[in-house]
Formats: C-alpha cells, sequence, structure tokens
C-alpha cells in the first residue's frame, strides 16, 4: 500500500537525518530515487531546488513533495508525519531528560562547554548564507563583476534596523526581499 | 524568569501561531528558525532564559530529524509539555506541507518565475542579517565572560565546522565529552581538601 510504504520510508528518513537539511538530502534519493522510483533524477533535482526556495526544513518538503505527488494530499500528509514522528518521540524524551537533569552540576558544566560550540556552529551556517548572497558563485573573492553589491546593501541596511532601530527580524527579511523584487521590476525601465 | 505565567492555553496558542508564523518564514535552514525562535521566546517574551536556549538548540542539533522541528519541539516542551510538543510540530509543520502541496502541481511555473528569484535573492541578505546579529549578541556574551577555554573553544568549533567542514553532531559529542571530562576533573580536586 502506497501510504504506508511513503510512511515507512520517511519514516527512516527522520530517524536517520543527523545534522540538518543537507545531511538528509542524500537519504531521500536513496529512498525516493533509489529504492523506489517515485522520482526521476531531474525530478528529485527540481525538488532541491523549490526545497531551497521556500520555507520549512528540506525533508519535510520533500515529503510532501513526493507524497502529494504519489498520492495526493493524504499522502503528503502521511510522508510528512512519518518524518517527523522520530523527532517527535526521541526530542521529546531528551527534553524531559534535560528538564529533569539539568540543575546536575556534572550535566552543568556540560552544558557550560557546550554553548560557545553551538555559537559557532549557527556563525557558520550564517557565513555560508551570506557568502551566498555576496557572491555569484558562493566562493568569496573581491572582483566586483563576482560579488552582488545590493546584496551587500541590503545586509548592511538590514544589520541597521535590526541591531540599532530593533526591527523585527521577519519584517526586515521580508522587506530585504521586496526590495530586491522592487530592484528587479524597475530596473528594465531605465535602460 | 518567566513572569507573570501566563494561562496554559494562552501558552499554547501563543506557541502554535509563534512556531506557525516562524515556519512560514524560514528560509535557509534550521538555524534562521533558531535565530527567530530565540527572538521571540527569549528577547521578546521572556519565557526562556538564553543559555537554556543554547542548550536547547545543542539538544536540537545532535538528534536527528529537522532542526527546526527538534527546536519547535524543545521550546513545546519547555513551555507546556507534551501538549505543547504536538501545537508546535503542528505549527512548524504545517505551512510547508500546504506550500510544498500547492507547489508540487505546477513547480514549473513557480520555479523559473523572475520575481520570486528576486525575493528570494533579496531574503538570502536579510537571513544572513538576522544571523549575524543574533551571533555578535550571543558570541559577545561569550566574549565578555572572560573564560578563555569558552573563547577558544568558539574559535576552534567554527575553524573545524566551516573550514574543515567537520560533521555537527560530531563536534557536540565531542565537546559534550570534553566539557564532561573538564566538570569532572574540577569537581574532583573541589572534593580533595
Amino acid at each position: 500500500m502506497i501510504y504506508w510504504e511513503l510512511f515507512l520510508s520517511f519514516l527512516q528518513i527522520g530517524t536517520f537525518s543527523f545534522g540538518g537539511g543537507y545531511a538528509a538530502m542524500p537519504l531521500i534519493q536513496e529512498q525516493a530515487v533509489t529504492l523506489h522510483a517515485w522520482l526521476t533524477a531531474g525530478e528529485f533535482s527540481d525538488l532541491v531546488t523549490i526545497a531551497e526556495m521556500t520555507p520549512g526544513p528540506i525533508a519535510i518538503n520533500a515529503a510532501t513533495f513526493v507524497g502529494m505527488r504519489m498520492a495526493g494530499p493524504l499522502g503528503a500528509v502521511t510522508a510528512t508525519l512519518g518524518c517527523v514522528l522520530p523527532s517527535c518521540l526521541l526530542v521529546t524524551l531528551l527534553a524531559a531528560l534535560y528538564t529533569r537533569y539539568r540543575s546536575l552540576p556534572l550535566l552543568q558544566g556540560t552544558l557550560q562547554s557546550l554553548r560557545p560550540a553551538v555559537v559557532s556552529m549557527i556563525a557558520a551556517a550564517g557565513l555560508g548564507i551570506l557568502l551566498s548572497a555576496f557572491f555569484v558563485d558562493g566562493v568569496f573573492s573581491l572582483a566586483a563583476e563576482n560579488m552582488d553589491l545590493r546584496a551587500v546593501l541590503y545586509f548592511a541596511a538590514a544589520l541597521y534596523l535590526l541591531r540599532r532601530r530593533r526591527w523585527n527580524p521577519i519584517l526586515v527579511m521580508v522587506l530585504c526581499g521586496a526590495a530586491e523584487v522592487l530592484v528587479t521590476v524597475l530596473l528594465p525601465l531605465f535602460p | 524568569m518567566p513572569d507573570p505565567t501566563p494561562k496554559k492555553g494562552a501558552i499554547l496558542k501563543k506557541l502554535f501561531f509563534s512556531t506557525l508564523y516562524l515556519s512560514a518564514f524560514t528560509f535557509g535552514g534550521g538555524y534562521v528558525i533558531i535565530t527567530l525562535l530565540k527572538d521571540k521566546f527569549v528577547d521578546d517574551l521572556h519565557w526562556i532564559e538564553e543559555n537554556e536556549m543554547l542548550d536547547l538548540v545543542a539538544i536540537a542539533q545532535s538528534s536527528p530529524g529537522p532542526i527546526a522541528v527538534n527546536g519547535a519541539i524543545l521550546v513545546g516542551y519547555k513551555l507546556c509539555g507534551v501538549p505543547g510538543v504536538l501545537v508546535s510540530v503542528l505549527g512548524a509543520i504545517l505551512p510547508p506541507l500546504l506550500l510544498l502541496s500547492v507547489i508540487s502541481l505546477g513547480y514549473q511555473a513557480f520555479c523559473s518565475n523572475p520575481y520570486v528569484a528576486a525575493l528570494l535573492r533579496g531574503m538570502r541578505a536579510g537571513v544572513g542579517a538576522v544571523i549575524a546579529s543574533v551571533v555578535v549578541d550571543m558570541g559577545g556574551k561569550i566574549v565578555k565572560g572572560r573564560d578563555l577555554l569558552s573563547i577558544l573553544l568558539m574559535i576552534a568549533c567554527f575553524v573545524l565546522n566551516y573550514f574543515f567542514h567537520i560533521n555537527v553532531v560530531l563536534l557536540i559529542l565531542g565537546t559534550a565529552a570534553f566539557g564532561l571530562v573538564r566538570t569532572w576533573y574540577h569537581m574532583r580536586k573541589e572534593a580533595k581538601p
């Protein structure tokens, strides 16, 4: 039965994808393209593009996309539930353990060492996003033709609004996007 | 401290709409929703302490599954137990579920639309700024703490992760092991006269 197969496949993806979206990618490919032939290789690369263009975790996007194409809305829901069920069980258990034992001195000390590591990982992820925004091929270089100066401008403006004016981060993000749309609309008018 | 404590129903409602709203705007991966969750629940509502949030992020990263979903589960559990988990997971998965269902019906038009592409291009710079701002806040606090080992750990993890592409789960487990040994060593030293 297709619903059960979708559920089981995405249950496995949810269980074994450690470390965020890009780690889930090969697992999704194996399940949806290699094992079940739900998607062709071309459709899979479309899926990756769509997942990057839409909000939400890549694994959830993939589950919805594959489920919808194979078995309609109910398929999308089944696949998505399979994908989040392992997290719901395991992470809830970890949350309960954390709440219970966090005041233990040994755990306190351990967590204290973890905090700087967490900050640096957020920093690394942010830097990756920034480079892909600033440079055409996502690699640092000072050549003017490889740099998106508008993106640098949006970044500077956004940082000002966030830090000096304390604006809502989502509003700032959407304004950056709206500014680029406006430029795309207006630019052809001024040759 | 979360004061004054709101009613459970009010917390659940806030949880659902916050995760729904944040999830609808998390372009660019799990770290974005993590920074937005921090902004909402730590800086705005003061329902969670900053250090606790960092602990939750560490757990979210080192568990299987999407970081955004894991983060929502942890925040939900922290604020409202198991009902909180259900509500925040629902909030986190509804936007991508609905959006992708629609897009999967006609994705060629979506992918090749120049205005969609422009919106995303512009938003990427904004997302970068949001993360940079949060990193400056949190990193600044660690530097101000003047604990040399913490600062070194932060730099070392960044270099290993960014330049050497060491897996995040391995880094977290390694740092946790290091912290465990360090704490145990200090505790033993203090126990001796």
